[in-house]
């Protein structure tokens, strides 16, 4: 699940003949703007389809088609901003980026380069040993490009112009990343960010967010950056990972060897498990930026952005901090709660369910123990939990209030997952209630003791050991359903 | 009753409601006289099956309600039309064939027009002669071997000759307004954001407007009352209160203001051209006008500028032309070189040019020096004329330094060709209306023309002072059929 430092974050440092280099990181994250239209055409964003099904004339650049800016996209950049607690800017620019390609129909992308939309902002990270902000330099709208198929056909290349047009927000972090750890927590605290929001659903498997890593190198302690390398379009976190560990490891030796580090832009090969260089600086693109003709500067008043930011939800780090103080949970437990959109309003769900007499720590610990390792297991999300949680608060107030053991929830739990049954019928149906009337488990614990007549004295002598003996057989005579806290009271008095 | 290819389009608009004459008949005047001028070569692609086909069925069931009822128009190649070949006068749109409809032409068609043909226009309207064209030159029904201007030629001459009773241009620079000149027509340019730029092929987007060309200002008054409209397909399209410019025309313009710039007196400039704007200002004075003489200081910078904001948009606007998905592609071993095939083959001499330059002010390091600075000068000559209009209502300037050239006289050397657009070119970088009406005469007989330019959305006050100058000037073509056997 989202969210979960298993290991200590130890500093993430390569030691090379004494030296001691870090690893300076900056990401260009490319987030689908959730959206049923494209940035500016009518087309469907939907993911899936047919090639080359939701193309408009726009979207393909036929002659004399123009672009008209999509406002729905332009305030979920704006929410995306307001959720980064970044400045919104009051004008900016669509500008074109210039350059070939068979999947860019325009011959330029739509994109804002001198003037985005958002400006700076920051995002904090929860680490194991404590907080870290990272800052976010700028956060810009521009169109996605079509999709290059080159291994359908052997002699053509293929072009899908489905994406093409569809609209992204580009955030740009500051080099503040300094290990895979902290790119890793970036990455899902942005995700988490924009899902609460609804602006963007951070589906990695269907390219709804990629990210450019940049990496550099330099000596603990140094301020000065070093020559930066641009890995291209990862698409998982677990690569951006791997490239930024071959990449820092690949820069540290050409430094340790004397040589100079080119800056260039490089690819992962996730076969390979390596980056190589796909262009250098001297080839880069003049990309010839220049501000698009078609589309006039956007004017944003700070009427419409109060209007929007009325409009947010609460936040990861909002909805912590309440956690924290309202459900007196550990930090450590908010922050594995808040990670996704979906686990907070389960578990809030769940709290509202249990009702006054509600135990916090049996909610956490049933949500990130049982749960969890039923969606893990199941490789589902909990937005379609099996459970749901109204029965889910049904269990655990049954084990509050005596009517059945953790053991034995436990087994309902099971029997649940089948249909999202409901606990206290499973317990009737099954006759799982725990037994708790004295009078019944004093005549169940003296026929133990008649029949264990020897072991009793063997107790009384002083083998406190065979206390446990006594507690087992009740349980195993009782089904397991004997009520374990009077199974020890009546057994001490009897014995 | 007078050929009816010579009336003008209000003549033909109040025949064909006093049910004096048919669509269809008028359709056919067109076709016949358009049939017998092919040594114009003002057609690109005919549309004349089609509409007579369409004539009939306007005169089978008739609407008189409508601006242009059964008018059959024949429009520059500029201009996107839903099944029929359009080419923008390039041989990388040779072969293509729009599924959609350019908002100006819609505009023209909901009001009863009907499409008689393309007109030949210089190659993605970059010219002021018509030779860009990948169709050939067009001949100037004025004499043989006379450029009609351009880049909307083809235009100009089917206008001129009387093959198409109005036409619609587009004017990126002059396009509109220059081939008038040299035609001894009336071409209007509007406002920018006046009329939709949707489904127009593009060459600098930022410059770019349609209007209307006709014989007389009447005529224009009733075109741009149709194809001038709010569009939400073109983001710069222009929500304002458009007059019902043809009923609110007037020639009343007494003690209106009209200011001359002192600084279009340029060197070199031949007398006649000097000798036809005293003229105009004669004119002027006796319509009731004030002349007022004003300054707009950054004149001279406009030509340079233009000649940079313009070839940027243009090296950009034409990337899209690149073989992947429409239009011509040659043949390559790789992408880039199918790249580099396609566009050589495709575009001509003068485009490669523009695209050159238009690469080259825009690369890094050398765009603040260039796109940049031209951006800069751009609003100060938008500067100018805001100040100039605390002062007058309009301009009144020649509209070309020059009357019509001879075929091939100018085509090698561009920049004296880029010189044929210095009156014209401010009024696209500042955004404005402006006219040019025929004026005159040179030595040869040939046409000039005076511009008469207008404030921001102000078309009425210029239509108004061309109507009134146009009475007293009483210019007439002199066209002899030259071309004809």
């Amino acid at each position: 699940m989202d969210g979960i430092m298993s290991k200590k974050n130890l500093e993430y440092l390569i030691e090379r003949n004494d030296n001691i280099y870090e690893v300076v990181i900056g990401l260009e994250v490319h987030a689908q703007v959730t959206s049923n239209s494209k940035l500016f055409s009518s087309s469907s964003t939907k993911f899936g389809a047919e090639p080359n099904t939701q193309v408009s004339l726009v979207d393909a650049a036929f002659p004399g088609m123009l672009p008209v800016i999509n406002e729905y996209c332009v305030k979920q950049a704006i929410k995306t901003g307001i959720g980064l607690k970044a400045k919104i800017n009051n004008k900016s620019v669509f500008d074109r980026k210039n350059y070939f390609y068979a999947d860019l129909p325009q011959g330029y992308q739509i994109s804002q380069y001198k003037y985005p939309i958002v400006g700076e902002g920051n995002v904090i990270l929860d680490m194991p040993e404590g907080q870290k902000q990272v800052g976010i330099e700028r956060l810009h709208l521009e169109q996605d490009a079509g999709k290059s198929i080159h291994d359908v056909d052997p002699s053509n290349t293929l072009v899908d112009l489905n994406r093409s047009g569809v609209a992204l927000m580009e955030i740009v972090s500051k080099p503040d990343l300094r290990s895979p750890d902290e790119v890793n927590a970036y990455i899902k605290k942005l995700r988490s960010i924009m899902r609460y929001l609804g602006t963007c659903d951070g589906n990695m498997q269907e390219g709804s967010l990629r990210a450019d890593v940049n990496v550099s190198v330099r000596i603990k302690g140094s301020t000065d950056l070093g020559t930066r390398c641009e890995i291209k379009n990862v698409n998982s976190i677990k690569f951006m990972q791997m490239a930024i560990i071959y990449e820092a490891n690949r820069q540290v030796d050409l430094i340790e060897k004397g040589e100079e580090i080119d800056q260039e832009t490089r690819l992962f090969d996730t076969k390979k498990n390596e980056t190589r260089s796909m262009r250098s600086k001297e080839d880069a693109h003049d990309y010839r930026y220049f501000p698009d003709p078609d589309l006039l500067p956007l004017e944003i008043t700070d009427e419409f952005i109060d209007k929007l930011k009325s409009e947010i939800p609460e936040l990861p780090d909002d909805k912590k901090k309440r956690f924290i103080d309202e459900f007196k949970i550990s930090p450590y437990e908010a922050t594995i709660l808040v990670s996704d959109i979906d686990t907070a309003k389960y578990f809030e769900e769940v709290v509202a369910k249990m009702g006054k007499n509600r135990d916090m720590k049996l909610a956490v610990n049933w949500i990130t123990g049982e749960l969890f390792a039923v969606l893990n297991n199941k490789s589902i999300e909990i937005a379609e939990s099996p459970i749901s949680a109204k029965n889910l608060a049904k269990l655990i107030n049954l084990i509050k209030n005596g009517t059945i053991s953790g053991k034995i929830a436990k087994t309902i739990f099971e029997l649940m997952l089948d249909g999202d049954k409901d606990p206290q019928i499973i317990v009737e149906e099954k006759g799982l209630k725990q037994q708790s009337d004295p009078k019944a488990l004093e005549a169940l614990i003296d026929k133990i003791i008649n029949d264990n007549r020897e072991k009793a004295i063997e107790y009384k002598q002083g083998k406190e050991k065979l206390f446990g003996f006594f507690v087992g057989q009740a349980m195993k005579v009782s089904g397991g359903k004997a009520n374990p806290q009077l199974i020890n009271e009546i057994l001490k008095k009897k014995l | 009753m007078t050929q009816i290819t010579s009336l003008s389009l209000f003549e033909l608009i109040k025949n064909i409601k006093e049910k004096k004459i048919s669509s269809n008949e008028v359709s056919k005047s067109f076709i016949d006289r358009s049939e017998k001028s092919k040594k114009l070569n003002a057609y690109v692609t005919e549309n004349f099956e089609n509409c007579l086909k369409l004539s009939k069925e306007f005169d089978n069931k008739p609407n008189f309600d409508l601006k242009l009822p059964g008018i059959p128009i024949a429009v520059k190649d500029l201009f996107c039309t839903n099944e029929v070949r359009t080419t923008a006068g390039s041989n990388i749109l040779n072969n293509f064939v729009p599924s959609y409809e350019s908002t100006v032409t819609q505009n023209i068609w909901n009001e009863g027009g009907i499409l008689l043909g393309k007109l030949n226009c210089d190659e993605f309207a970059m010219g002021s002669s018509n030779e860009t064209s990948f169709f050939g030159n067009v001949q100037n029904p004025i004499a043989k071997d006379l450029v009609p201007g351009g880049s909307s030629g083809g235009s100009s001459s089917a206008l001129a000759a009387n093959l198409t009773p109005v036409t619609i241009g587009t004017d990126t620079g002059g396009s509109i307004r220059q081939p008038a000149s040299f035609t001894g027509t009336v071409g209007l340019k509007p406002t920018y954001g006046s009329c939709s730029r949707y489904g127009i092929v593009a060459f600098a987007s930022s410059l770019d407007q349609a209007g209307p060309m006709s014989k007389d200002v009447k005529d224009s008054s009733i075109l741009l009352e149709v194809i001038s409209s709010f569009d939400k397909k073109d983001s710069t399209s222009i929500d304002y209160k458009r007059n019902n410019y043809s009923s609110d025309l007037t020639r009343n313009i007494k003690g209106i203001k009209i200011g001359i710039p002192k600084e279009y007196r340029v060197d070199g400039m031949p007398d006649e051209i000097e000798s036809l704007w005293k003229k105009g200002i004669e004119y002027a004075k006796d319509c009731g006008a004030e002349i007022i003489d004003i300054s707009l200081p950054h004149t001279s910078y406009a030509l340079p500028t233009y000649y940079i904001v313009a070839p940027a948009e243009a090296s950009s606007n034409l990337a899209r032309y690149d073989g992947v998905k429409y239009g011509l592609r040659s043949y390559g071993e790789s992408l880039i070189d199918m790249y580099e095939k396609t566009r050589s083959e495709g575009f001509g001499e003068e485009v490669k040019r523009r695209i050159m330059i238009g690469t080259y002010v825009l690369s890094s390091g050398y765009y603040d020096a260039y796109y940049l600075k031209a951006q800069k000068v751009r609003q100060l000559i938008k500067q100018d004329f805001d100040q100039a209009y605390n002062k007058v209502d309009a301009i009144l300037t020649p509209s070309t330094p020059s009357s019509a050239f001879k075929i091939g006289e100018k085509s090698n050397d561009p920049v004296s060709m880029y010189l044929n657009d210095i009156f014209t070119v401010p009024v696209n970088l500042a955004g404005l209306p402006g006219i040019s009406i025929p004026a005159g005469t040179d030595k040869n007989n040939y046409p000039l023309g005076l511009q008469i330019i207008g404030k921001p959305f102000d078309e009425q006050t210029v239509l108004n002072i061309a109507y009134s100058m146009e009475e007293k000037i009483n210019y007439k073509n002199n066209i002899t059929d030259w071309w004809m056997e």
